[in-house]
């Protein structure tokens, strides 16, 4: 009984295989292209966008074969590269995101960087077709191209217009500075128009690094890293020191709520809970779908004290990494160099730029789109970009090159948790923080035979 | 522990044990000891620059408050759990090994989820307790409660135990279960001829011929606690806030994927694999001491 | 009698009571499930399910995810989970069965430190030494492949472990009575401890079926093409950061859809399994 019950079983098991399988038993590949793999972290329907663009890529030539893989996270994805690297078959193109740029640009000679790739390849290329607020990111301090940007956000103010006419507020008057933002909270949970006055995603990038940016002020020395890895935190500098102190009475009198680390906050304004939230400018595909309220964006705020605020804001995102590898030819690199010449063309980073609500890579993407009247369909769409070029890159809102980006985050993220719940000041949490960060960047510098 | 009644063969033996040490070799051992290499070495991610550093990584990883920290998070998490996993299991267990109706289709559902893996089981942990989507999240704030695992640590600590611990029962339930239907009916009758009530008979008589279940099980639970609840304060808390559920290996997790510290990471691997070890070096030669029948 | 039947009623509510503990989530996710997208992001998913559910359901089966066409197939994914499930399990009581066996019922150097070489494999989780896992499975070019999924998963001892125990349990008048018969060794294994192991084997492969297609990291890593993708990757690839949109009715429904095989397989393989492991316990 029990050895024919078992038998059935495996039968059954080996029926459902075969039907699962079906027609999908054996997948195609094209036996002549030169095979190139492209590594990402992109999940949901923005992986699927992506793969809809090498699709478009593989079906636009037939010398190269694009695969494209989902391997996790964005740190999932770095220690796929590492293991792969350090096994010698590194992956031809790799997603990486901004925090890891100065970690991929000291893995020396793991990667090939855009100039030299394009270069080498003779393809041609021209550095002024990106915008240079998200070139500048990526390039080496000598301004040439080391990654290629693909995807690339900005904060920016979500905020709720429904809740702001029942609180009483003019829908068409968003806040501009951050004591304005403060009042619009407080009006709004007098009148108790939303259960939330005012949240923020991705809580260090938003609140330090694009505050920073935005009023000139330096996050570390040696402009942000770029110019040597001997950089130290400055994030305990007053002006710092008195915008956590802010968040934190807005906490305490409840019109501050936090909303977590990284993407936490993100639902907090598609749901309604928050009438205004400052987050990337990508959340535009959950608003668009899940909002049921009338909602608008606002320039991300500013200190009206602070000379020479506002300034640009920095982006958030990621960026393609070109990777070698011992067995790598010319001809792959050529299909890397082209692929990438791909992406960062009119229509492609056009459409790239619409359906995702990550800014233009390219002024000629951002150009398609203005033809097909995007921007009359979707004002909302123009204001990153505005923000982003609003000023020219400065030292201080360049971007950042500290190594080993993620930890300090985190650091940052815990300090301010603990003075979030009480446990200490804003100045104390910012010292804290400024020591635990720079014992990570020695360690950083230390590990690369700095 | 050997057996009286053995085979003579020589060669066999290496044959049959052959196979298994060859996976075990290749694929453990030889990746394991790179491994534990790397905790002497300061590298870089890429392996391009490196530094034969002797244990510095041990000390600095044995000086760090932060360790500390993670070792009392995780002796006070794994204790929770265990307990919680173990004492449910066998409340569960105990109830349902009484002939009452409906006792097989109570087995079954106590048993599916097992089945459910880290990775789906956070997700729907996510989907009850999250405070803008989750039911119960919900719930608890109308009802009044600040429920907010975000900053408040003792929320984020109470989500991860109750979460880590769900997971386990249903393990626990089997073992305890197949252990209780083991002991022959006529000890337990033994016992109600005496006299003894049915509190009284478990802990007199059922739990002692139950104890060999009950550590064997510990071990597990203890490397479960250790180990395999990684998944669950990833998906929940992250350790935070502020390092409040950032147990040893999370932050051995962290160290190696986020921070890139390889060498320091596999320190705290090592550190941990050698605890491990001697937990069940000790229970081993416990348990051998006590399956004699 | 009244308190026998007082006890009865305790037993039930307390039965009761544990499992809503743990039906209640998967029921919250059937009904997130039957929801539309925009009421579970708000947060007004209620108790009772929403009417979505077969198109969700479909939807998640055949095309992948959310509003979009392309995306691995839910039963492509499954398949390739089932692969790896059924493999890991069966490589692994196969190779462990004969090393259990040699461990106890043979005497010879090194017996017992061999046993702990391979007890050993336990205490260092896979998450540990991926990366030079990897090395090796890419310098055995068996990188996205069907062996280079399942071999190192199969290089741990929990089968060894339990095999050892129940052999041990063996009375030794069965190996006498088969020496006494003249059957070598290999007799034995295969006309006496086989046909009395069933039960500890299907067992085993319940929780070995279970534990390979549970298995997120190491796939994720290992696979380099979406034809090879499982289940629980799929899952985790829908589930996105804030800047994606998270199909949260969509991710229920795979997840569901992830839960039933291995709760099949327990279910069907209960009575054995339950079984199974008592024997492990004299």
């Amino acid at each position: 009984m029990t050895h024919r019950a078992m038998t059935v079983m495996l039968a059954v098991l080996l029926a459902f295989v075969t039907v699962a399988a079906g027609p999908r038993l054996a997948p195609t590949q094209a036996q002549a292209r030169i095979g190139i793999d492209f590594w990402h972290a992109m999940r949901g329907p923005l992986g699927e966008t992506l793969e809809g663009m090498t699709a478009g890529f593989n079906a636009s030539q037939s010398t190269y074969q694009v695969k494209a893989t989902f391997k996790g996270s964005y740190p999932e994805t770095m220690v796929a590269a590492i293991a792969a690297y350090r096994a010698g078959n590194a992956p031809h193109i790799v997603q990486m995101f901004e925090v890891g740029t100065a970690t991929m640009m000291a893995a020396g000679a793991a990667i090939k960087p855009v100039h030299d790739l394009m270069r080498e390849t003779g393809t041609p290329f021209d550095p002024a077709t990106y915008l240079p607020a998200v070139r500048g990111y990526y390039s080496a301090a000598d301004g040439r191209m080391v990654a290629f940007p693909f995807n690339s956000s900005t904060p920016i103010l979500w905020y709720n217009k429904d809740a702001f006419r029942r609180a009483g507020l003019d829908p068409e008057k968003p806040p501009l500075t951050w004591p304005e933002l403060r009042a619009a909270a407080q009006r709004i949970r007098a009148a108790n128009a939303a259960p939330c006055g005012f949240s923020t995603a991705w809580p260090t990038w938003t609140q330090f690094e694009t505050f920073g940016a935005m009023h000139d002020i330096p996050f570390a020395t040696k402009a942000n890293g770029f110019e040597g890895f001997d950089a130290e935190l400055t994030i305990n500098a007053p002006l710092y020191v008195r915008h956590l102190q802010f968040l934190m009475d807005m906490l305490k009198e409840g019109t501050f709520k936090y909303g977590g680390r990284d993407a936490a906050g993100d639902s907090l304004f598609p749901s309604g809970e928050c009438a205004l939230v400052t987050a990337s400018s990508a959340l535009y595909g959950r608003v668009s779908r899940e909002a049921k309220f009338n909602w608008g964006v606002a320039y991300f705020p500013y200190y009206p004290d602070v000379k020479g605020a506002p300034k640009n804001s920095v982006i958030g995102g990621a960026a393609l990494w070109v990777m070698t590898s011992p067995r790598r030819t010319v001809e792959e690199y050529r299909g890397v160099a082209q692929f990438l010449r791909y992406l960062g063309s009119a229509e492609v980073a056009g459409k790239w730029h619409m359906e995702t609500g990550y800014v233009p890579i390219s002024f000629t993407g951002a150009q398609y789109a203005r033809a097909t009247g995007y921007y009359q369909r979707d004002a909302w769409a123009e204001l990153p970009v505005k923000q982003l070029t609003r000023t020219l890159p400065t030292k201080n809102s360049k971007g950042f090159r500290l190594g080993n980006m993620p930890e300090i985050r985190v650091v940052i993220y815990e300090e301010t948790e603990r003075a979030f719940q009480g446990q200490q000041t804003a100045k104390q949490a910012l010292d804290n923080a400024v020591r635990r960060g720079n014992a990570i960047l020695r360690r950083f510098q230390q590990t690369i035979g700095q | 522990m050997t057996r009286r009644s053995l085979f003579e063969n020589r060669l066999l033996p290496y044959l049959l044990i052959a196979p298994q040490m060859a996976i075990v070799l290749v694929f453990f051992y030889w990746p394991a000891a790179q491994a534990v290499f790397q905790s002497l070495l300061r590298q870089d991610p890429f392996g391009l620059h490196t530094a034969f550093v002797w244990f510095e990584n041990f000390r600095t990883v044995l000086t760090d408050p932060f360790y500390l920290n993670a070792l009392r998070v995780t002796a006070f998490f794994s204790g929770a759990v265990i307990l919680l996993a173990m004492s449910s299991g066998l409340l569960l267990a105990v109830t349902a090994d009484k002939q009452i109706r409906g006792a097989g289709i109570y087995k079954t559902l106590l048993i599916w989820p097992y089945a459910v893996a880290p990775a789906v089981a956070a997700a729907l942990w996510l989907f009850i307790f999250h405070p803008t989507i989750g039911m119960l999240g919900r719930t608890l704030i109308r009802g009044g409660v600040a429920w907010d695992y975000t900053l408040n640590g003792t929320h984020a600590m109470i989500l991860v135990i109750l979460a880590a611990a769900w997971k386990q029962v249903s393990y626990n339930f089997i073992f305890f279960l197949a252990g209780l239907q083991s002991i022959s009916r006529s000890v337990l009758e033994a016992a109600a001829v005496d006299g003894a009530g049915s509190r009284q008979r478990f802990w007199r008589v059922v739990f002692p011929l139950l104890s060999p279940t009950t550590f064997f099980l510990l071990i597990v639970n203890v490397i479960y606690a250790f180990f395999d609840t990684f998944g669950v304060v990833h998906a929940l808390t992250r350790g935070g806030p502020g390092k409040a559920t950032e147990t040893l290996i999370y932050k051995l997790w962290t160290d190696g994927v986020i921070n890139l510290d390889l060498g320091g990471s596999s320190a705290q691997s090592v550190i941990l694999l050698l605890v491990v070890i001697t937990l069940t070096a000790v229970q081993f030669k416990y348990i051998e001491g006590r399956v004699v029948y | 009698m009244g308190r026998a039947r007082r006890a009865n009623w305790s037993a039930h509510v307390i039965l009761l009571l544990g499992v809503a503990v743990f039906v209640f989530p998967v029921y919250l996710a059937f009904v997130g499930s039957s929801s539309d997208l925009g009421t579970v992001s708000r947060g007004e998913m209620g108790l009772r399910p929403g009417p979505h559910a077969a198109e969700n359901f479909s939807r998640a089966w055949s095309t992948g995810s959310g509003e979009r066409i392309r995306g691995a197939p839910v039963r492509l994914m499954m398949r390739n989970s089932l692969l790896m499930g059924l493999v890991i399990a069966t490589g692994k009581i196969a190779v462990s069965l004969i090393s259990a066996f040699a461990v106890v019922f043979f005497r010879f150097p090194l017996r017992m430190f061999l046993f702990w070489m391979i007890f050993v494999t336990l205490m260092l989780p896979v998450e540990v030494r991926i990366i030079p896992t990897y090395k090796v499975v890419s310098d055995l070019a068996l990188v996205n492949t069907l062996p280079g999924l399942t071999i190192p998963l199969i290089a741990s001892a929990t089968a060894t472990l339990i095999f050892r125990q129940f052999f041990l349990t063996i009375p030794d008048e069965l190996v006498d009575a088969a020496k006494v018969d003249g059957a070598g060794p290999m007799r034995f294994f295969w006309s006496v401890l086989l046909p009395i192991s069933t039960t500890t084997v299907a067992a085993l492969f319940v929780i070995l079926f279970i534990y390979g297609w549970n298995q997120y990291l190491w796939p994720l890593l290992v696979t380099t093409s979406q034809g090879m993708e499982t289940v629980v990757i799929g899952i985790t690839k829908m589930i996105g950061t804030g800047e994606s949109l998270v199909d949260w009715p969509i991710i229920m429904a795979t997840a569901l859809l992830a839960m039933l095989p291995p709760v099949v397989v327990i279910i069907t393989m209960q009575r054995w399994f339950v079984k199974g492991l008592v024997e492990t316990e004299k």
